[in-house]
């Protein structure tokens, strides 16, 4: 047993051995600053913009048609833009509870990815927020869900959950916004005093809000950065809270469930951090982060997959049995139906790519090795997607009246909304990991200090 | 000149002979016709005088000509035109709409209607309560006909050989065959009319054949009524005309007839059978019993109390041993009808179908004669056809005469031959031997394209006419708008072949009714008429015919599957088939939309291994047809049932591309059903659409049903079916929040009298301004109609029990709609109303979702884009069209309650009980729709929701729904088990 694990034989290391600062900051600095990115990153730009256009393409046409483009009904008026709305939040969990609920429980782990992560909850908010408004049927007056003041005195309903979804989800993207910007500063002040070009140096110096790296600075900053950390950890818990009101507050069967809250929650956590592993992973080869991200990283962010997953196969299993429990009909008849309807393949899907496949996570060797890593990660966004399409899709398609009962058919543009919106993300992705130091500088220079003063 | 031979030797030796330059082979053979042309300015023949009237003898005749034009123009015009207004009529309000009655005629029988219009372009019908076939009701075809009054597909000129021509080019061409047919007598004349009631066309026609005595008319229409006129005259030794009366048989016999929605007397007589099965006050109830044996699904057999799924070969036999008394050995079904008929003589009715063989009918007869039911549920009249032919030999004779070069003149009045004429016998084949084809006719179509004048036809609401409906009764068809595409009647065109000048057809009816006597005052009488839309007394007396007594063969049944054929309960023999309304309504239990499809019962599927959808290939005595099939419980296990009207050649942009053509397979011999069909798959699918496609009810509080035993023996017994009602405190919200002092609205569906018919469906949409999304549509769940008619089956698959749902917004007084909408565009108002602000919603069709009875309906496209000028003449003026992106629901006809409103407030009072009627209340036949106010003491809606048999549909949802249903009641007979 080497002194890179701990006693149980898992990683201990947050750093491979001989780091320096000077070394920190000059590979994390010289990838916004250098003249040319890899060529692996050109590959993964191309490909994301190439579906950011094929989603111009489809918000076009959406707006020139209207959402019948898509392939909802009635009675499934909700489809595929309220599953990727689901999806995308929940993706954006990741990032906050990494930066947030991970520092304050001083868990150092975080490092590394948080910079990362945290962008990542940004584009994926971005991501989500773009459905609400894109699944309107009347898009131009979106604004008239916002409480303003109104000549004619109109308020937006109160009670409706959309409108609580209004709330949650502008809290939540700008407190991130504002973290991750607070974060930034130091990393942006060091690029700029790595940078020798004039206009890179003006560009990140205008970025770094004149920091000077002085003691009251970094007084200020470290507490503001916990009081945001403290701002947003309840932001975690809330949004997708909220975001699960949507259908629990509905009296549809397969909805209205109050186990919807943390079952949320608990998924939003794990389809995020599953989200984070397949963009680590390869950005840690392409950009020979190994050294920086080492496996312990990837360890811990599989055991939280793991937990955050048996919590989500708890929530599968209690609504099965409540469904039975409540004796009521309609919920019955909608797990029978969920389990065995027309979608009934699609569940036993859900099924083999959320709760199976990811128990692989409790073998050591999957854990360990980035690639069988990876592609548990994938089958769990692929799952948590299909979870959600279950949710909205196999409720609604047969609720109370059997003669309404119908089936929903995803069509070109219902692909090309979903993959498009795939497509603003990586591309924002893409430029973020161009333009800005993707790992924390100062914080990483922090563990070199420690693992200083250990040795 | 391209006929000239040139002799081209000739030619080679004049070259030879002379150098020349030569420009064409012409010029190089020198003839003498070149020479000449070289010589003249034009063209030869092209500035001759050619006629031998001299120039001045021209200038004479200009001279006369215009003198006589001079005179022509002091004659004053008689003024008859529907003009816009550039004065305002002093009958006008700007914004109310005037009512007019008048009447439509479908297959010759006049059905009674009130017509709305709105600035004078007609906008709604309603029923007129007046008339005898209609009592104030309406059935789909009424309601859905306005829509052919703005078809922009229908024919807009005069056209000569497709080319548009004009009125007085078209007389001056039947002036002139008419007047070589009148030297002969009009031996070489042919009309082709359908069925004719109306008194002044019949006399019209009897006017046009004294002058050419040996003339022929024809008639044929493909819902043919042969086998009833045949029947009567096989059991009477004369033809006359049955006039039913439900409301006096306890116990109905129907043999294949679905009196209930195809005959001209059936909205009268669903309301007559209705009335013997309402419950409508408390204590012990009796109904009717009625027993039905068909091969294919009718409303009629939906209502049935004991149904008999059998093929429609073998319904003669059944009637056989009904009249012989032989039911010994006969099925459980035949036992106990017999025996309650006889029970019952006196009070019991044995109806046959159109469709079934003439002996049938006659059968049917005896056995009412037998039973003493003639006279009391079963009368006779004269036949309201003046001149009631056998249609199918008069077309079979025309045909022959056609074929033998004996026809030089064919008049076509209406109808559609070419398409809906027997396939055997080939009546677009002979017609093309005919000289001169005259059609008049709506719209182009099958055989207006093989005539060589098409005439368009004034639809009813553009016409003066007359007509008169299954009793008898005339009525006077007055126009409400000028002919929008300058159309002209069937008066005018024979009025045009006797009479040279035609009068007006106003002057037509006028004259003819004024030349009857039949009142004192006529022009009192006249103006009545008009206004109340029938005139009184002249439905058809009673007659007493003798029987007679010679026995009845009847044809025997044939084994194996067979063919029926049915008039579409939409588009019905073709005629609506251009109409989208009618395409996008959904049929009676199989919901389909936009097609026809063999229907199957399930057994045959099973044995042939076929699904919905799936090809086959249908041969029937050397003819074949491919058709898509439709599974179809209750069907007879080996009947195929294709329904007419569809797969037309010509049609327009609705109607084309839709359904299988079943006329490819009607034969002379086999107008209705014939056996020895053979069923092929052949492997292709065919995607239908359908607007409802799960039809088990899931063990649902939805439809609750029982026995009329059951409520007798313990009213509240239907309460027993379901949980009892939440307590109104159980929310979350304030549940007094609103108290409803004022009006508080409310409506009450009896299921118990529903026929499902459809026509509340079609009713709205007109009401209501409801698109039309088209088949893909359709398909992917995007119909928009308000309210819909839910069908569930229960029990046996091949012979189970249908019901029949209408399901409007049930405008829950705790919706589940409301509490999620973002901008709060649903809300209720002060009087219980669930109103959609179209204005403020925003599309996010939360509320649909939320809403357990999936009433809402959402504009997912655009689907009021890109209608012409004319097609938006049938909007209503008082209810909003809706955008691209908004949610819509029934309203409870909002409009209406407004309407009611106003004259109410004006004069300090509140709405009386009965003022508004909703527009599927309006249409119902059987009144199974009340609308009303619950705060009113003693109005009919607040009546009918204290009865035992009230219940809300998904009540333990706790919506506290204002909409409710009474439960539906059968009354089996408690010797047969259920």
């Amino acid at each position: 047993m080497s002194e890179d694990m701990t006693p149980l034989g898992y990683p201990k290391r947050l750093l491979a051995p001989g780091q320096t600062y000077a070394g920190v900051t000059d590979k994390i600095a010289s990838i916004p600053l250098a003249r040319h990115p890899p060529r692996a990153w050109y590959f993964g730009f191309a490909a994301g913009f190439l579906l950011l256009m094929m989603l111009f393409v489809a918000i076009t046409w959406l707006l020139v048609r209207g959402v019948g483009i898509w392939g909802i009904n009635i009675p499934v008026a909700w489809g595929f833009a309220i599953v990727n709305f689901v999806w995308w939040i929940g993706i954006g969990h990741a990032g906050t509870f990494i930066s947030a609920i991970l520092l304050l429980l001083f868990q150092k782990w975080r490092t590394a990815i948080n910079r990362f992560t945290e962008a990542m909850t940004l584009f994926a908010v971005a991501c989500a927020g773009l459905f609400p408004l894109l699944h309107l049927g009347r898009p131009w007056v979106f604004w008239w869900i916002l409480p303003y003041p109104d000549t004619m005195g109109v308020w937006p309903q109160f009670r409706s959950p959309l409108v609580w979804d209004v709330f949650a989800v502008s809290t939540y993207f700008t407190v991130s916004l504002l973290f991750w910007y607070l974060g930034l500063l130091p990393d942006l002040a060091a690029v700029r005093d790595t940078a020798t070009k004039p206009l890179q140096r003006k560009l990140y110096g205008v970025l770094a809000l004149g920091w000077r790296n002085s003691a009251a600075h970094w007084q200020r900053h470290q507490s503001a950065y916990l009081l945001l950390a403290g701002l947003a950890t309840p932001l975690v818990l809330s949004v997708h809270s909220v975001v699960s009101f949507d259908f629990s507050v509905a009296i549809v069967p397969g909805w209205h469930s109050t186990i919807f809250p943390p079952y949320f929650v608990a998924g939003a956590i794990y389809s995020g951090f599953a989200m984070v592993l397949n963009i680590v992973i390869p950005i840690r080869k392409i950009y020979h982060m190994e050294d920086l991200i080492t496996p312990r990283y990837l360890n811990n962010m599989a055991n939280v997959m793991l937990v955050t997953g048996e919590i989500v196969a708890y929530g599968y299993l209690i609504e099965a049995f409540m469904a039975w429990f409540s004796g009521d009909k309609f919920d019955e008849y909608m797990m029978r139906n969920r389990a065995f309807g027309p979608y009934g393949w699609v569940f036993w899907g859900l099924m083999l790519v959320n709760v199976v496949i990811p128990q692989l996570l409790w073998l050591k060797r999957v854990r360990l090795n980035p690639v069988s890593l990876f592609l548990v990660a994938f089958s769990i966004n692929v799952g948590m997607w299909v979870e959600r399409f279950v949710i909205v899709i196999t409720s609604l398609h047969r609720d109370f009246t059997p003669s309404a009962w119908g089936m929903f058919y995803p069509t070109v543009w219902d692909w090309a909304t979903l993959f498009g919106s795939v497509g603003l993300f990586l591309t924002l992705l893409f430029i973020f990991i161009r333009l800005m130091p993707m790992i924390s500088i100062s914080e990483t220079r922090e563990l070199v200090c420690e693992e200083k003063e250990q040795a | 000149m391209p006929n000239q031979s040139h002799k081209m030797d000739e030619i080679r030796a004049r070259l030879a002979a002379t150098p020349m330059q030569w420009r064409g082979l012409e010029e190089a053979a020198g003839t003498a016709e070149y020479a000449e042309r070289l010589h003249r300015e034009f063209f030869p023949g092209s500035s001759e005088w050619a006629d031998d009237v001299s120039r001045r003898h021209f200038v004479k005749i200009m001279g006369a000509s215009f003198a006589l034009a001079g005179l022509g123009a002091c004659t004053k015009q008689p003024v008859e035109k529907i003009v816009p207004y550039v004065k305002q009529p002093p009958e006008l309000t700007p914004g109310k709409p005037l009512y007019y009655a008048t009447a439509m005629p479908m297959d010759g029988y006049g059905m009674g209607v009130i017509a709305t219009s709105n600035e004078g372009r007609p906008t709604k019908i309603e029923g007129n309560p007046d008339h005898p076939a209609s009592l104030g009701a309406t059935n789909v075809f009424m309601q859905a006909g306005i829509l052919d009054l703005y078809d922009p597909d229908r024919a807009q000129a005069i056209l000569y050989g497709g080319e548009p021509s004009d009125w007085a080019s078209f007389l001056s061409a039947l002036n002139a065959a008419m007047a070589a047919q009148k030297s002969s007598q009009g031996a070489h004349l042919r009309i082709l009319t359908g069925a004719v009631t109306s008194p002044t066309l019949f006399s019209q026609i009897q006017a046009l054949l004294a002058i050419c005595p040996a003339a022929k008319w024809a008639q044929w229409q493909p819902v043919t009524r042969d086998n009833i006129r045949e029947g009567a005259k096989m059991a009477f030794g004369q033809v006359v005309e049955p006039q039913y009366h439900f409301d006096k048989a306890d116990i109905i016999v129907a043999l294949d007839s679905d009196f209930l929605f195809a005959n001209p007397g059936s909205i009268r007589w669903a309301r007559e059978f209705a009335d013997r099965r309402r419950i409508h006050a408390r204590g012990p109830a009796t109904m009717n019993r009625l027993y039905v044996a068909e091969p294919s699904p009718t409303m009629t057999g939906a209502m049935a109390d004991h149904r008999l799924p059998i093929s429609a070969g073998e319904i003669a036999g059944l009637a056989q041993a009904l009249a012989g008394g032989n039911t010994q050995d006969g099925s459980a079904w035949l036992r106990a009808a017999a025996a309650e008929l006889k029970q019952h003589a006196g009070k019991s009715l044995v109806i046959a179908g159109e469709s079934q063989p003439a002996a049938v009918h006659a059968l049917a007869h005896q056995i009412n004669a037998a039973l003493g039911n003639i006279g009391t549920t079963v009368t006779f009249t004269a036949s309201p056809e003046p001149w009631p032919l056998d249609q199918l030999a008069s077309l079979r004779d025309l045909v022959a005469e056609m074929n033998s070069g004996a026809v030089e003149v064919l008049v076509i009045m209406g109808g559609n031959p070419v398409y809906d004429a027997p396939a055997d016998l080939d009546f677009s084949e002979a017609m093309e031997k005919v000289p001169l084809r005259i059609h008049l006719a709506l719209a182009e179509n099958e055989t207006s394209r093989q005539c060589h004048w098409l005439i368009p036809a004034a639809h009813y609401l553009e016409s003066w006419g007359d007509v008169r409906a299954f009793d008898g009764t005339v009525s006077l068809i007055q126009p409400l708008i000028e002919p929008l595409y300058g159309g002209h009647t069937d008066l005018e065109l024979i009025e045009a072949m006797v009479h040279q000048p035609s009068r007006l057809p106003y002057d037509i009816v006028r004259w003819y009714w004024g030349a009857q006597n039949l009142y004192p005052d006529f022009e009192k009488s006249w103006r009545k008429a008009l206004s109340d839309g029938v005139l009184p007394g002249t439905a058809l007396p009673a007659v007493q015919p003798k029987l007679v007594s010679a026995p009845i063969q009847t044809p025997s049944a044939a084994a194996g599957p067979e063919l029926i054929l049915r008039a579409d309960p939409s588009v019905w023999d073709g005629s609506y088939n251009n109409n989208a309304w009618l395409q996008e309504l959904a049929r009676p239990f199989n919901k389909l939309t936009w097609d026809n499809a063999a229907l199957i019962s399930p057994r045959l599927a099973e044995r042939e291994k076929l699904n919905n959808g799936d090809m086959v290939e249908l041969k029937l005595h050397g003819k074949t047809l491919r058709a898509a099939v439709w599974i179809l419980p209750g069907q007879a296990e080996n009947s195929v049932t294709l329904h007419l009207g569809y797969g037309r050649g010509t049609t327009g942009r609705v109607g084309i591309g839709t359904g299988f053509n079943a006329y490819a397979l009607r034969t002379s011999g086999a107008l209705w059903f014939a056996s020895g069909l053979e069923l092929t798959k052949t492997g292709e699918s065919y995607s239908f659409s359908a607007t409802q496609t799960h039809h088990n009810i899931e063990g649902r509080d939805i439809v609750r049903d029982g026995t009329l035993a059951q409520y007798n023996a313990n009213p509240q017994f239907i309460d027993a079916q379901a949980e009892p009602r939440p307590p109104r405190d159980e929310t979350l919200y304030h549940p007094n929040e609103f108290k409803y002092t004022g009006y508080k609205w409310a409506m009450s569906v009896d299921l118990n009298t529903c026929i499902g018919c459809n026509a509340c469906t079609i009713a709205c949409q007109a009401e209501n301004n409801i698109p039309v999304v088209g088949k893909y549509q359709v398909a992917h769940g995007r119909d928009m109609q308000w309210i819909r008619v839910d069908s569930y089956y229960a029990g046996d698959l091949d012979a189970p029990q249908m019901n029949h749902q209408p399901v409007p917004c049930m405008h829950c007084e705790n919706a589940p709609c409301e509490l999620v909408c973002p901008v709060g565009a649903t809300v209720t108002d002060d009087e219980g109303l669930n109103l959609q602000i179209y204005n403020r919603c925003i599309g996010t069709r939360y509320c649909s979702n939320n809403c357990p009875y999936k009433v809402r309906r959402f504009n997912f496209l655009e689907f009021n884009a890109g209608m012409t000028p004319v097609q938006k003449m049938v909007k209503n003026p008082s209810v909003t069209v809706r955008s691209r992106g908004v949610m819509e629901k029934c309203t409870y006809c909002t409009q209406r309650i407004n309407a009611a409103r106003i004259p109410a407030e004006e004069e300090d009072r509140r709405i009386r009980d009965g003022e508004i009627v909703t527009a599927c209340q309006a249409a119902c036949p059987t009144g199974a729709i009340v609308f009303g106010d619950l705060n009113t003491t003693g109005s009919h809606v607040s009546k009918l929701k204290s009865l035992p048999l009230d219940y809300w549909m998904l009540g333990e949802l706790n919506t506290r729904p204002r909409t409710s249903y009474l439960a539906k009641l059968r009354n089996p007979n408690p010797e047969m088990g259920t």
